[in-house]
């Protein structure tokens, strides 16, 4: 990276150090105007709107946000809310099986086209499309495809298997299994272009010595060339699980929440009771719990990523 | 087992250097096509594409079918008899609310919000990118660790303090608030992917520049911008999907009359009146994904470079 600063202003104005420098502030000036915006909103919003919220998940606001603190009220409330546990229940389902089965499927996927096949872009292109969609549509048309009338249930019973039953969003106790499936065909795609990239980083040697030393290709990727994708791993886990704490729009198509609460989630559960319901501080106790969800996720891996290198 | 392997590889080798050494067929062993390898990856690969593939085609079919031989046939066949008729009412006529005026209305809004904000945001995460590389100050790193980290904080944490401030300004609920918002949340992952970009470049250019007497704008403007325009593609391409596939902020910050396609969209095939009618709703459906599809079709591998950029984002 060019740090072509320090030697810039040793050329063009070699002061010496004891004139106080008097317009430290107006030196590169234009950078600093045009970096105003990010300041802006990296201290504003960013930095100073989630202490705003979370300083306000004390209080008892409602419709307006009001000052009156009330300790942990809030939280208890929202602990206390089954709408909530059903919230937490449903992400965590979603998020674990969601984990697992992108990082599988698009490990496989992608060590399949790695194997120097034919049509690779064609199949690429055919995987990655559903990441282009919004998860409205998707919601939508996984909507309708899980139709119990006219969709997949309705297929197989017509074919004779008239006791088949598959109609996940209509029965709750599936329900969240039915969004994992749409939420599923949105995203491996991108797991796998980035896993595929990752095996294209792999050198080709690692596979000559390994297949020289009789090494069965599978043993060849369990041990030694997933151990070698760590990072890109770290990389993708990374992506996934923060996308899945901001799953909204996809319940928000898919079922509205439904049947009754069973597919709620905690994004949704801000914003109904932040736009909504009118009951601020209850939106503001549960979006810091997403927070502090995402912290327990994100800082352990900035610290191994970022605090690892300051100490070399 | 080191020394057993050590074996192994000079075993292999010498048998190599054996058939080498025969006077026998030449060059690679040629690969049937037909191996059992072969049917197994492609046979995989095969279904995998089938499964990416059948909502597509089933939102195709669907849209295309008149509502009587929707209820009767199942999802997967084929359509008897072609009908456009529910893609013009999806566009001219399907009703949310009181309105009954179709997708084109929200079609129009999305358009409107999807121009300016590609702009701005663009414009904005350019130069700071291009200020973070090449004009660093005290302090400007530590602000720019802020808005990466920020990139990782739930939208819902951020959005009601926005509410407010929008609401001060006089802008909540307009479209330039959308913009403004738009611009603050693309942000991070543009100007992360303009910094590293621009630090890319090799130094000299800026040096040799600057000792010709260019400043800030005239090195953004003369110098920057001319050598840039694949990342401007890749910035382009993430803006304009995320934007219009954006639902949570078009809810937020815009009025009904105003609702983004996506929103529409919701509202349109979620309304529980009415007889629901899955053809319009499939046609209206494919309409909202038409756009990020053609994007995704048209741009090719720049799409690929764009989202392992702007994974981060979604």
């Amino acid at each position: 990276m060019p740090h072509p600063m320090p030697q810039q202003s040793g050329v063009s104005k070699p002061m010496p150090k004891s004139s106080g420098r008097p317009n430290q502030l107006f030196r590169n000036l234009n950078s600093k105007i045009a970096l105003t915006p990010m300041i802006l909103v990296a201290a504003v919003v960013f930095f100073g709107g989630t202490i705003w919220t979370v300083i306000y998940s004390f209080t008892n606001s409602r419709l307006l946000p009001r000052a009156s603190f009330v300790g942990l009220d809030q939280y208890e409330r929202l602990w206390a809310s089954s709408r909530w546990i059903i919230s937490i229940q449903n992400l965590m389902i979603y998020g674990i099986l969601s984990l697992i089965f992108s990082l599988v499927v698009g490990f496989v996927l992608a060590a399949l086209m790695d194997q120097k096949i034919r049509f690779e872009s064609a199949f690429r292109t055919i995987f990655l499309y559903p990441f282009a969609l919004s998860f409205i549509v998707t919601g939508l048309v996984w909507q309708w495809i899980l139709n119990p009338e006219f969709g997949v249930q309705g297929i197989v019973r017509s074919l004779g298997w008239t006791s088949f039953t598959f109609d996940p969003l209509y029965n709750p106790d599936i329900v969240i299994y039915g969004i994992l499936i749409a939420g599923l065909w949105q995203g491996t795609g991108l797991v796998m272009c980035l896993m595929l990239a990752g095996l294209r980083g792999i050198d080709e040697d690692i596979w000559k010595a390994s297949r020289v030393d009789g090494i069965p290709m599978w043993r060849t990727y369990i041990f030694v060339v997933i151990p070698m994708m760590r990072p890109v791993f770290i990389t993708t886990l990374v992506l996934i699980g923060s996308g899945i704490v901001k799953l909204y729009d996809l319940v928000v198509a898919q079922t509205s929440g439904g049947p009754g609460n069973a597919s709620e989630v905690p994004a949704k559960y801000v914003y109904d009771y932040m736009f909504q319901a009118q009951n601020l501080g209850q939106g503001f106790a549960a979006s810091t719990m997403m927070l502090l969800t995402v912290a327990i996720v994100i800082v352990p891996w900035a610290y191994l990523e970022f605090g690892g290198k300051k100490r070399g | 087992m080191a020394d057993v392997s050590t074996l192994n590889a000079t075993g292999a080798a010498l048998d190599a250097v054996r058939t080498e050494l025969a006077s026998g067929p030449r060059g690679k062993k040629p690969r049937k096509v037909l191996s059992r390898r072969n049917v197994m990856i492609y046979g995989i690969l095969g279904l995998a594409a089938l499964y990416y593939l059948l909502p597509l085609y089933v939102m195709v079919v669907t849209s295309l079918k008149g509502m009587p031989e929707v209820r009767l046939g199942n999802i997967f066949s084929p359509p008897v008899e072609i009908t456009f008729e529910p893609w013009v009412k999806a566009w001219a006529e399907a009703c949310t609310g009181l309105n009954c005026d179709g997708l084109s209305r929200g079609f129009w809004n999305s358009v409107r919000i999807l121009v300016p904000s590609v702009i701005v945001s663009i414009a904005v995460a350019s130069v700071s990118g291009y200020a973070l590389a090449n004009w660093r100050f005290k302090g400007s790193e530590l602000f720019f660790s802020v808005l990466i980290i920020g990139a990782f904080i739930p939208y819902q944490v951020m959005i009601y303090p926005l509410v407010i401030i929008l609401r001060e300004i006089g802008i909540y609920g307009s479209l330039t608030g959308l913009v403004i918002v738009h611009t603050i949340f693309g942000m991070p992952i543009l100007t992360l992917l303009f910094r590293n970009y621009f630090a890319g470049l090799p130094e000299e250019l800026f040096k040799a520049a600057r000792i010709d007497g260019a400043g800030f704008w005239q090195i953004y403007g003369r110098i920057m911008l001319p050598m840039s325009l694949p990342i401007f593609v890749v910035a382009i391409i993430i803006q304009v999907t995320g934007i219009w596939n954006d639902f949570l902020f078009g809810v937020v910050f815009t009025r009904p009359d105003t609702y983004p396609m996506t929103v529409q969209l919701n509202n349109i095939v979620n309304s529980v009146q009415g007889v629901k009618e899955y053809n319009v709703n499939m046609a209206a459906t494919l309409l909202t994904g038409a756009v990020p599809l053609i994007v995704y079709f048209v741009s090719g591998r720049l799409f690929v470079r764009g989202i392992a950029a702007g994974a981060v984002k979604g």
